[in-house]
């Protein structure tokens, strides 16, 4: 599949892949924007001292950060006016310098309320491989 | 120990304006390029009224409001200790610039692992907009690490 086919439900294939997002290393100003955009203020993301004290070894990416990410990854490949549901668990912390790459995979076609759906998997990790968030999305398909 | 009688509390209700340069300064902040998220009018011509808020910004509401803050405070979690454990959206309409969603949440369960060396408080939430329409439902898994 590629980014210039509209996914349907016909042309989706169990198995099929979501064009990858990859996003450049983090730096301190993606967490200081991003913590002004969201609305976290939690210091242990924008104040290295405070990290540091908390027995961090920096700043650290916010959870809500990556999960947004995931959310471009579902959004690029199906408007986000199909989106149902968005599912994640945090599984590692997404330190400074990690370049998050974010993929995603068709697991199941289904009947879902009365619309043609897909569940999707979706899987965030760093260049060395090692994942940081994962989960699921449910995507009406027409 | 994060005291359990807390279980069942709920949160002041959170009141967040959708504005569309906070949408903007959002779609700057991770990096989102498709125009339906910064221009009104690619947004109309997808099919929204204005610039939708993306799938996760309304979990801003309870940020912006103090609320969230207030229940770690109450929960005696310091910042220090916080981390995500996961979160869930469930989503039945739009929010776009204009409306005004309401978040409504309860701490629904709270729980520990490994003898309570991580605590989890597990939040369930209603987003509505000003038409009492349902929007979006949310649940949050946060951990305190000990």
């Amino acid at each position: 599949m590629t980014n210039t086919t509209t996914a349907t439900y016909d042309n989706i294939q169990i198995g099929d892949e979501l064009p990858a997002l990859q996003l450049p290393p983090v730096n301190r100003t993606t967490l200081a924007l991003f913590a002004g955009a969201s609305g976290d203020h939690n210091p242990i993301h924008i104040d290295t001292d405070f990290a540091r004290k908390a027995g961090m070894p920096d700043v650290f990416a916010q959870g809500m950060l990556g999960m947004a990410w995931l959310g471009r990854l579902l959004t690029q490949w199906a408007p986000q006016s199909q989106l149902r549901r968005f599912d994640v668990r945090f599984q590692g912390i997404t330190h400074i310098g990690h370049a998050v790459r974010c993929t995603g995979r068709v697991l199941e076609k289904l009947e879902h309320n009365g619309e043609r759906c897909v569940r999707v998997e979706v899987l965030s990790a760093n260049q060395y491989g090692q994942a940081r968030i994962a989960g699921e999305a449910l995507v009406a398909l027409r | 120990m994060i005291d359990k009688k807390w279980i069942g509390h709920e949160l002041p209700a959170s009141v967040l304006p959708i504005e569309r340069t906070r949408l903007q300064f959002f779609a700057k902040a991770i990096g989102e390029t498709d125009p339906v998220y910064t221009d009104a009018a690619a947004a109309r011509d997808a099919g929204y009224p204005d610039l939708p808020a993306p799938p996760t910004f309304l979990f801003a509401a309870e940020l912006d409001s103090g609320a969230s803050g207030r229940m770690l405070d109450d929960l005696q979690i310091p910042l220090s200790k916080l981390l995500h454990g996961e979160q869930s959206f469930s989503y039945h309409k739009a929010a776009c610039v204009g409306d005004t969603v309401t978040v409504r949440s309860t701490i629904s369960d709270i729980y520990e692992k490994k003898n309570g060396a991580l605590e989890f408080v597990v939040k369930t939430s209603r987003a509505t907009n000003q038409r009492d329409e349902l929007v979006a439902e949310l649940r949050t898994v946060i951990v305190c690490r000990h």
